[in-house]
């Protein structure tokens, strides 16, 4: 029976350009057609170390990574020996025969080992010692049998026009590494059917990028911290073309009040970290609260606690979020599942912020934010609502910055505006802004103030959820078990149920909550009364999110799955604890 | 013709709550007089501030203002210039505020050279919390916080500070001469570039060592003695005189100007297509985007 899918995995030391080759076969793969997941397990090293890349490629839509991989490319030692015992049934193993050593008894009996002279097969083109990664790419490409043309193409999208010579002499290289497949034992002969039809594939990142410039994002202030980095880099590199300033700062403290000074004068800002950036930010935020000035965050969680596994995923950030700064103070917190919502959530937030004239926070990881995956084309159209606002023009009788309405959101004026100034204040204030703290606190009349404007703002939380998404149920409705989830491990765990259902016929669907903030109880309510079993899925300690549940429902699940390993949820993981759970 | 603004256009319709015999009481009446003789459009003006006595100035005024969070005005001033650099963008705040806890944005806000006035009102103490020791306590200063010996670091010396740092427009002047201080402010403000001016503004409460009378023993005035503020070497020569070479002598008057040096907003290519408050939002060309993921 032919295969629908593959999983590759390149790995070596950081400065290997295990990365950059692993794109370049992702990328190979998307142009064939092909939906792709990919998964880099790297280090806080620049050079050395063990990182490894996993492609997983698929005739289907995929919704994870994979778990063993069918071809495994080894720049070192190291990759051979720690990922020689996981290659599936009939893998491969490509590892320089000059250098390394691969030990058959810890593999499976079916599995190949090739062992190559990579970097002698190299030197015969180029100097450059990474030029031997190109080789083992051939290799890999004629084991799949994927479409030559496509490597080129890749290979011409890193180096362009401006180097010629690279270009082709990555492609002999990569010819060389093809062909030396033919006196191994061939192809793997999975007889994936291919099309011409390229998918866009890009990062949760990227997705966030695109869905801030489609929302109208005019300004970035960011600070680096892996996983939100690339955010910067790429609407840096883009930011001249759509009229953005992307400000690289001082610090997160910088980030996140820039972003609000931005918001303040009129345009669409935001700014992006990861927990120890965020925990800078926290001050600032009330700041947005208070003031009711638009901003849009994005917190790319990556293990903590404090500076804990820079370069790994986590969901270990949602008490940080949901309690960030002193008071209380309206916000909304937007928990992405996949690239496609997080290009759509990103957008909404924009929206959402201006409406509401308060912070949005939208919550991704470094499994999501840094994983390449294959997408829908975007629909750029999204809508553009910018809220309440003050008429320009004409005679301003009266203007009170905030004005008590129904629904806690005042009309806002913009610096420039004429006959509109005020003060946005950070202290409790009257409608037209003057401050309550200084010399009115305490005096009857103004105790009643302070309780109206709190009120005031805090109503905005009634429109915030109803204009945030609910709780998604997906699978079947007799289920026996329900998984409840919120964010990347979307995927892994839908994979999880699906396979579940086939391998052991237990019916398993799932509740996901694309919104964390305002709570959308009534809805989860409804959802999980119908639930038979719970099982919470969460990338964190506690169950962050499973007591979140319990403190706005009164639900308590029945089982707790929580992970705090550093590593992405595997479905095979999820499956062990659904049949542990469900027998 | 456009109608000339009244000074009272600027005053704002709340008082002030500063202590009476306040030096803030000069450094607002000398930022009102220098923008009504520049004559700014008031909803053309931001002021941002941060938290403490002297950050409740734009409440005072009737421009548009940013009453931030403590240490932070420099930030915000910066998202809002950058935002919208037609705006007049004027900082107001304390020698806690920008000195101590905002000492690292004021030193990246320099680098920048943006557009922006900073007014720093230097009253050497921390008067909202109460009279604790600040950046710029004079060493052995008895304060709440320093009740032993006093104060025993050094004081912050802002002005060596910020022309090392790039403000190319540097300047001390005292609440005890309204005249001096509103000229260098409507300088300041006139300036393209980022200005600096340290205004002694005493604390009547709080710092009974600094006094107006203390000053006035001291002070002089620069202009008065042929400094040349285009010259970086002799500024920095005078910038350090008081308080890290002596107490005796404080220079006032304008320290440092380089004039034609691009400021950040003239730099940074994202402003090239305009303010980004005034442009049209979404995306032009949807494809083109997409196709560079395939």
């Amino acid at each position: 029976m032919p295969k629908r899918e593959l999983t590759f995995r390149i790995g070596g030391a950081a400065g290997d350009g295990v990365s950059s080759t692993a794109e370049s076969f992702a990328k190979v793969c998307s142009r064939s057609g092909l939906h792709v997941w990919t998964y880099s397990s790297y280090q806080s090293v620049i050079r050395g170390g063990h990182v490894w890349t996993q492609v997983r490629a698929s005739l289907d839509p995929l919704l994870s990574h994979g778990e063993d991989p069918d071809v495994v490319i080894a720049l070192n030692q190291q990759t051979v020996d720690i990922h020689e015992p996981e290659l599936a049934e009939g893998g491969v193993l490509i590892y320089d025969a000059e250098t390394n050593k691969a030990d058959p008894a810890k593999a499976r009996a079916d599995v190949r080992l090739i062992g190559l002279k990579l970097r002698r097969m190299a030197q015969e083109f180029s100097k450059n010692a990474l030029m031997r990664n190109t080789v083992a790419l051939g290799a890999a490409i004629a084991l799949y049998e994927l479409p030559f043309p496509h490597v080129e193409s890749a290979f011409r999208d890193i180096w362009g026009d401006k180097k010629p010579e690279v270009v082709e002499a990555n492609i002999l290289a990569a010819r060389t590494g093809s062909a030396a497949i033919a006196g191994q034992g061939g192809p793997l002969r999975y007889g994936l059917a291919f099309t011409n039809d390229p998918r866009p594939m890009m990062t949760g990142n990227n997705a966030i990028c695109l869905g801030a410039l489609a929302a109208g994002c005019k300004f970035l202030a960011q600070y680096p911290m892996t996983p939100a980095s690339s955010i910067m880099h790429w609407m840096a590199a883009h930011a001249p073309a759509h009229g953005v300033v992307v400000k690289q700062v001082e610090d997160e403290l910088a980030a996140v009040n820039m972003a609000i000074g931005a918001g303040f004068a009129g345009a669409r800002a935001m700014t992006a970290t990861s927990g120890g950036g965020f925990s800078l930010m926290v001050e600032g935020l009330g700041q947005g609260g208070m003031t009711e000035t638009p901003v849009v965050v994005v917190l790319a969680q990556r293990s903590g606690p404090s500076t804990g596994l820079p370069t790994k995923t986590e969901q270990g950030d949602l008490n940080l979020v949901l309690g960030a700064g002193q008071g209380d103070w309206p916000r909304a917190v937007l928990a992405p599942r996949n690239p496609e919502e997080c290009f759509t959530l990103t957008a909404a937030a924009f929206n959402l912020a201006e409406i509401y004239q308060t912070p949005v926070i939208v919550m991704s990881d470094l499994y999501l934010s840094e994983g390449f995956r294959t997408v829908e084309p975007f629909d750029f159209n999204v809508p553009i609502v910018r809220g309440m606002m003050a008429a320009d023009g004409g005679d301003v009788i009266d203007y009170k910055r905030y004005r008590h309405t129904e629904s806690g959101v005042s009309p806002r004026a913009l610096p420039g505006m004429r006959g509109y100034q005020h003060i946005a204040a950070t202290d409790e204030h009257m409608e037209n802004s003057e401050l309550i703290s200084d010399t009115l606190a305490g005096v009857p009349e103004f105790v009643e103030e302070r309780k109206r404007q709190m009120e005031k703002r805090m109503r905005k939380l009634d429109g915030l959820r109803k204009d945030t998404p609910g709780p998604e149920v997906w699978g079947t409705a007799n289920a026996e078990l329900t998984l409840i989830l919120w964010g990347s491990t979307q995927g892994p765990a839908r994979e999880a149920a699906l396979r579940v259902g086939e391998t052991h016929g237990v019916l398993v669907n799932t509740v996901e909550f694309p919104t964390l903030f305002p709570f959308h109880a009534d809805e989860a309510l409804v959802a999980l009364k119908r639930a038979k079993r719970t099982l919470a899925v969460e990338g964190n300690f506690t169950g962050q999110f499973t007591r979140l549940l319990r403190a706005e429902t009164g639900f308590a699940v029945d089982h707790l799955y929580p992970k705090y390993d550093g590593e992405p949820f595997a479905p095979r993981d999820i499956v062990a604890k659904i049949l542990e759970v469900a027998r | 013709m456009k109608t000339a603004f009244e000074l009272n256009t600027y005053k704002g319709d709340v008082k002030p709550t500063w202590c009476p015999g306040c030096g803030d009481f000069a450094v607002l009446r000398a930022l009102q007089t220098a923008i009504h003789g520049l004559q700014l459009e008031p909803w053309n003006v931001v002021i941002v501030s941060g938290i403490g006595c002297s950050s409740n100035l734009p409440h005072f005024l009737s421009t548009y203002g940013f009453h931030s969070i403590h240490g932070r005005s420099v930030p915000v001033a910066t998202g809002i210039k950058l935002a919208n650099p037609d705006l007049h963008v004027i900082i107001t705040g304390g020698d806690g505020d920008g000195y101590g806890i905002g000492m690292g944005h004021f030193i990246h806000a320099m680098r920048r050279n943006l557009d922006i006035t900073y007014l720093v009102m230097n009253n050497q103490t921390y008067g909202l919390t109460t009279g604790q020791a600040s950046p710029t306590s004079e060493k052995g200063m008895k304060t709440k916080s320093t009740p032993n010996v006093g104060v025993i670091e050094n004081p912050i010396d802002p002005l060596s500070l910020a022309i090392s740092a790039g403000a190319t427009y540097v300047a001390r002047t005292f609440s005890g001469d309204v005249k001096q201080m509103s000229e260098l402010v409507k300088g300041g403000v006139e300036h393209k570039g980022f200005a600096l001016i340290d205004c002694l503004s005493p604390c009547v409460t709080y710092n009974k060592i600094n006094t107006y009378d203390w000053f006035k023993e001291r002070v002089y005035d620069l202009a008065k003695e042929g400094h040349d503020p285009s010259d970086m070497k002799a500024a920095f020569a005078r910038a350090i005189e008081w308080p890290t070479v002596q107490r005796d002598r404080i220079p006032l008057g304008l320290f440092y100007r380089a004039e034609d040096v691009p400021t950040y907003e003239e730099l940074e290519p994202g402003l090239e297509k305009g303010p980004p408050a005034r442009q049209p939002l979404g995306i032009e060309d949807p494809d083109a985007l997409m196709a560079e993921f395939r």
